[in-house]
């Protein structure tokens, strides 16, 4: 029997009076994971594009696979040259035990014993994100009678991606539980939020346990190691002393610095911006906007100057390549729906979170990093910004036609 | 007439709460939520000041002139504030350090003035008191129920007392830094709020407008 026969046979129990009728959106998402859905537009107006929300949100998938491996490879790459410095034999763990018996070893320089280093810390904290963000998800497609949407693979690798590696795995499942229900479901799901549901559920973390997501000895998954990002040791010291680390603009570049699991390496979400802006799932508007929000105002940080606060100095290159900036602008100020929607809002949205990441990283001493409440601070702006430019059309038109 | 004076009581704890289906006094329960102690102190003060505010406008409701009302009612009820704050001082420093500006606020919380506006002007001086309990009561429930999760969950204690061990004093649990942060009880008042109109759905509003969908047409 053929899949597609097999889907048809047990399509009759699911729909309306069928035995379960109630978890129609489950066999909906299975039956679309393998066949286009036959919904069809009836009324008008018929645009007809083979882009539809599935494709969006699979492309946006794939263009984040140059960050899953770089996620795997440095994760592996940070845990073992720390190992190695602190000496092996002090550490103990499932992880190591596993990769000293499969003969893999503990070894920065070997390519394989890093990726799988990496893969032990991404895979649980993957999983679990997939697991309760989809019994949430799910939960509400069944109550609330919506289908199971792609968008969610999205939200939750993303999710994933801006976590540190040392994240337990509880505040995982409560991080993209509260990113889904608060950030998407209570709107009406996907298409209907007004924040970015990944981010929600990464600042809801940030904020309820600021120890497990901040400071110096999380972002290596070692006991007992501690090494501030290149963020912090940019606003401890200033940008010049990045070097005293060993951290060169060529290393933050490529990402193998400390960070989040796949925030670090800004070649990386170069490599997805590309995949983005080929395919136009990605608003090329919002992107430039966001990169000229940062230089300008970041340059006119430079100019002022300040002989206090050593941030003020940090050029507009290295605001680009350490901390989360590349990843955010990436994927998450090109999400379209927490975004602007009007071209002109667009730019003016970028402009607005480009600015906003380097107000808070250089002028705000509480937070090093910006780029998620910047991104956050945006989404909240986005229709206001749509309001003002669709009026100013209005206008313009009165004028033109009076 | 004890059947309506037993419903003034119990309607505004939940039928008709103050908090949860008029959306009034959210301020002070932002606020004055992360700790239990807190919270039942600021209860009792809203009480005792939403009572007795409408017993004493209900008395006067008749030489109240109706140009300068609001003006007068405000002079009762602050003096009724006053002297809640200067009692809360004396017999509750700590906690009034803690409650600071926001006993004084009371003054300016909505339920107050709205219990006096929309019932204590227009009937008699009993029934305005019960009215005046049952809002400060339907008040003081929700302002309990934020409180008990903010600070079980934001310090594993209640009242002051360890129910969940602490990580920084060598227990298991991990506190929620977000829930002892003002913004997380604009959360849970939501969420409570979704709780109790899914419970009781009169309590849903009808929906302003009406998203359409393709079969719908």
């Amino acid at each position: 029997m053929s899949l597609r026969n097999y889907f048809n046979s047990l399509e009759p129990h699911f729909e309306k009076g069928g035995k379960y009728e109630k978890y129609y959106p489950i066999f909906e998402m299975v039956e679309t994971i393998f066949f286009t859905s036959n919904t069809v537009t009836k009324v008008a107006p018929h645009a007809r594009s083979f882009v539809d929300m599935k494709r969006v949100m699979t492309y946006v998938v794939i263009s984040t696979i140059p960050c899953i491996l770089w996620a795997l490879y440095n994760t592996g790459l940070q845990t073992n040259s720390a190992l190695v410095a602190l000496g092996v034999e002090s550490q103990s763990g499932w992880r190591i035990s596993f990769l000293t018996l499969t003969g893999l070893g503990i070894n920065p320089d070997s390519l394989i014993s890093n990726v799988f280093h990496g893969l032990l810390y991404f895979l649980p904290i993957y999983l679990t994100t997939l697991i309760a963000g989809g019994i949430c998800e799910v939960t509400f497609a069944t109550i609330r009678g919506h289908e199971v949407n792609e968008g969610f693979l999205v939200s939750s690798m993303l999710f994933a991606l801006t976590l540190p590696a040392s994240t337990p795995l509880w505040q995982v499942a409560l991080g993209i539980a509260f990113g889904v229900v608060v950030g998407k479901e209570v709107f009406g799901g996907t298409g209907k939020n007004f924040l970015n549901p990944a981010l929600t559920g990464r600042a809801f973390l940030y904020f309820a346990y600021p120890a497990y997501m901040s400071g110096d000895s999380i972002w290596t998954p070692v006991d007992g190691y501690s090494g501030a990002t290149s963020l912090g040791i940019a606003a401890a010291e200033g940008y010049e002393s990045l070097s005293n680390y060993g951290i060169t603009w060529t290393d933050a570049f490529i990402g193998t610095i400390q960070g989040s699991l796949g925030e670090t390496s800004t070649l990386a979400c170069a490599l997805g911006l590309v995949f983005l802006l080929l395919t136009k799932i990605a608003n090329y508007r919002m992107v430039v906007g966001c990169l000229l929000g940062m230089i300008i105002f970041s340059s006119f940080l430079n100019w002022v100057g300040s002989d206090t606060n050593p941030m003020f100095s940090m050029p507009w290159y290295w605001h680009l390549v350490i901390g989360s900036y590349a990843f955010g602008l990436v994927f998450m100020v090109t999400e379209p729906v927490s975004g602007s929607h009007t071209n002109l809002g667009r730019y003016v949205y970028g402009a607005l979170i480009g600015f906003m990441v380097v107000m808070i990283r250089v002028l705000n001493p509480a937070f090093p990093e910006g780029m998620m409440l910047a991104i956050l601070f945006g989404n909240i702006f986005a229709p206001l910004i749509d309001h003002f430019v669709v009026m100013a059309n209005i206008k313009r038109r009165i004028k033109l036609n009076a | 007439m004890s059947q309506t004076r037993k419903q003034l009581l119990v309607d505004p704890l939940i039928d008709n709460n103050p908090i949860t289906l008029q959306v009034l006094g959210i301020c002070s329960a932002l606020a004055v939520t992360s700790s239990l102690n807190v919270a039942f102190v600021m209860s009792l003060a809203v009480i005792a000041v939403c009572g007795f505010s409408s017993l004493f406008i209900s008395f006067l409701r008749h030489y109240i002139p109706n140009s300068i009302r609001i003006i007068v009612q405000m002079v009762i009820i602050a003096s009724l504030v006053i002297l809640v704050d200067q009692i809360i001082k004396a017999y509750a420093y700590e906690i009034s350090k803690t409650l600071s500006v926001f006993v004084g606020l009371i003054i300016t919380n909505c339920i107050v003035m709205g219990r006096a506006e929309a019932f204590a002007m227009k009937n008699r001086p009993f029934e305005s008191f019960v009215d005046g309990v049952g809002n400060g009561l339907g008040y003081s429930l929700l302002l309990m129920s934020v409180g008990v999760i903010r600070e079980l969950f934001g310090s594993g204690t209640l009242f002051g007392i360890t129910i969940f061990d602490s990580v920084n004093n060598g227990g298991w649990y991990v506190p929620n830094g977000l829930l002892l942060l003002p913004p997380s009880a604009f959360f849970i008042i939501g969420f409570i709020i979704w709780g109790v109109r899914t419970w009781k759905k009169s309590q849903v509003e009808a929906r302003e407008y009406k998203i359409q969908t393709l079969e719908e047409h």
